[in-house]
């Protein structure tokens, strides 16, 4: 009767290998960014996303090829983000079969390009990516460069500014909670999900299924990412979701 | 073998769309000849036709109508009889206007309106984007499988039919819209089969078994 959460893995590839990928299923290849995004169809994750962590950005790049292989074998939404830099950058990754390109460091630069990206292909195609770290109560500022430079930009605003450039989405990761496994930064989120109109992916902190929950519910999340934890098997996809529902959050059981 | 014209013009669902008919042409155990095509002649004799769309109505209706002869040919085939399925903007393109930057005329196949979504409760987001689970309306065939269950969504405009009854399902988001449509021997899904799993692959299996 509503809209459902939206549970969604996401995967780090480096020169179209994964990078500490799922760990707990016998891949013959756990290498291989199709096998683990057909293992996650399988569990029945709503989304996946990939993010391309290769240094070189030039040319083609193994990434449009593991895009176009995944969209061949798992009918389900692929983001895809890293390196994204110029609206040819969305376009090749959109073409390989991504059906979202998320922007980072180049949009915080240029906020324009998200414009740009979005009347070439679409609100729904662009996804702002926001990582967010706390400088001081109530105030995170945006860090580009993975989280290496503080750009002095506030987040909360930066979202704003995003959405109205035609972001369709916001990925929006702590720094400070990422890979610490402590939970989501539910105040960072509820402040940027109650400044945008778009839905809000929440990021980094997961460490278990009730940090999912508190996520939406006292960050108004709309979607939870998270990697590790599902890759090295502490929680499944089924197990997060069962934990929605018996929160009375909907969520969709395959 | 049957010959299923998947409509190119350029639309970024394209190659999905492609992938999820030959999976459902594999599932059902039949041989079909699906081609992701331009040409007038093969889509004026196809014997099913599918048109994708993602982004704006405005600039796929350009897109369509850049394509020389392409929607004389899909009319043609309409015209014909054949089973046609527009997909999310392919869908919205059947309708009479769109209103998104201004006005824009559609394919007109069902008479009606694709506006901007305004949920009632204004802390609903738009894009509706997601998994959400449709509810059957004017009982179709094509949709009799798919009521209740989740498919997934991504847009901000909707397509309300003048005649209500072409709306064969609908979905819920601070609201309820036309989730499905269909007239005749044309039907249309605001949501994305070919991004839909299980529950999509089977509608598009639906559709190439649909005798109108």
């Amino acid at each position: 009767m509503t809209l459902k959460v939206r549970v969604i893995p996401c995967l780090d590839v480096k020169d179209g290998r994964v990078v500490k990928g799922v760990q707990f299923l016998a891949l013959r290849d756990a290498g291989d960014p199709v096998e683990q995004a057909q293992a996650y169809d399988a569990a029945g994750a709503d989304e996946l996303m990939f993010l391309d962590i290769t240094a070189s950005h030039e040319g083609r790049r193994p990434i449009h090829e593991v895009i176009a292989r995944t969209a061949e074998v798992c009918f389900m939404p692929l983001s895809v983000g890293g390196g994204v830099r110029t609206v040819a950058d969305a376009r090749a990754l959109l073409l390989s079969g991504a059906d979202k390109v998320s922007i980072n460091t180049a949009a915080v630069e240029n906020p324009d390009l998200l414009a740009a990206c979005a009347d070439a292909f679409g609100s729904q195609a662009v996804v702002a990516a926001v990582d967010a770290k706390q400088v001081e109560s109530g105030r995170w500022n945006i860090f580009t460069y993975g989280g290496r430079k503080d750009t002095g930009i506030d987040a909360v605003e930066y979202a704003r500014l995003a959405v109205e450039k035609g972001a369709g989405e916001i990925l929006l990761t702590s720094m400070d909670r990422d890979g610490a496994k402590n939970g989501y930064d539910t105040v960072l989120l509820k402040a940027v999900s109650g400044a945008v109109t778009v839905p809000v992916i929440a990021s980094g902190g997961a460490g278990s299924t009730d940090h999912m929950v508190d996520a939406v519910k006292s960050g108004g999340a709309d979607a939870v990412l998270a990697a590790s934890i599902f890759h090295f098997g502490e929680i499944g996809i089924g197990e997060a979701k069962q934990a929605l529902a018996a929160a009375h959050l909907p969520v969709r059981l395959t | 073998m049957q010959t299923i014209a998947l409509i190119d013009y350029g639309s970024g669902n394209q190659r999905s769309a492609e992938k999820a008919l030959w999976e459902a042409a594999r599932r059902l155990g039949k041989r079909r000849d699906i081609r992701a095509t331009a040409d007038p002649d093969f889509i004026a004799s196809a014997d099913r036709l599918l048109l994708p769309g993602v982004g704006a109505f405005a600039a796929c209706m350009r897109g369509l109508a850049a394509r020389d002869g392409v929607i004389e040919a899909m009319g043609a085939a309409v015209k014909r009889g054949a089973p046609f399925l527009g997909v999310c903007v392919g869908m919205q393109l059947l309708a009479t206007r769109g209103l998104e930057f201004g006005e824009t005329q559609g394919l007109g196949w069902i008479p009606g309106d694709v506006a901007r979504i305004t949920p009632a409760d204004a802390a609903l987001k738009v894009p509706h984007m997601g998994w959400n689970d449709i509810r059957a309306e004017t009982p179709h065939p094509l949709f009799a499988e798919a009521a209740g269950r989740d498919f997934y969504f991504t847009h901000s405009f909707a397509f309300t039919p003048e005649d209500p009854a072409t709306t064969t399902a609908s979905v819920d988001h601070g609201g309820r819209f036309a989730a499905a449509v269909a007239k005749d021997n044309v039907a249309g899904v605001q949501f994305h089969p070919e991004k839909s799993q299980a529950s999509g692959i089977d509608l598009i299996s639906r559709f190439l078994e649909w005798t109108p």
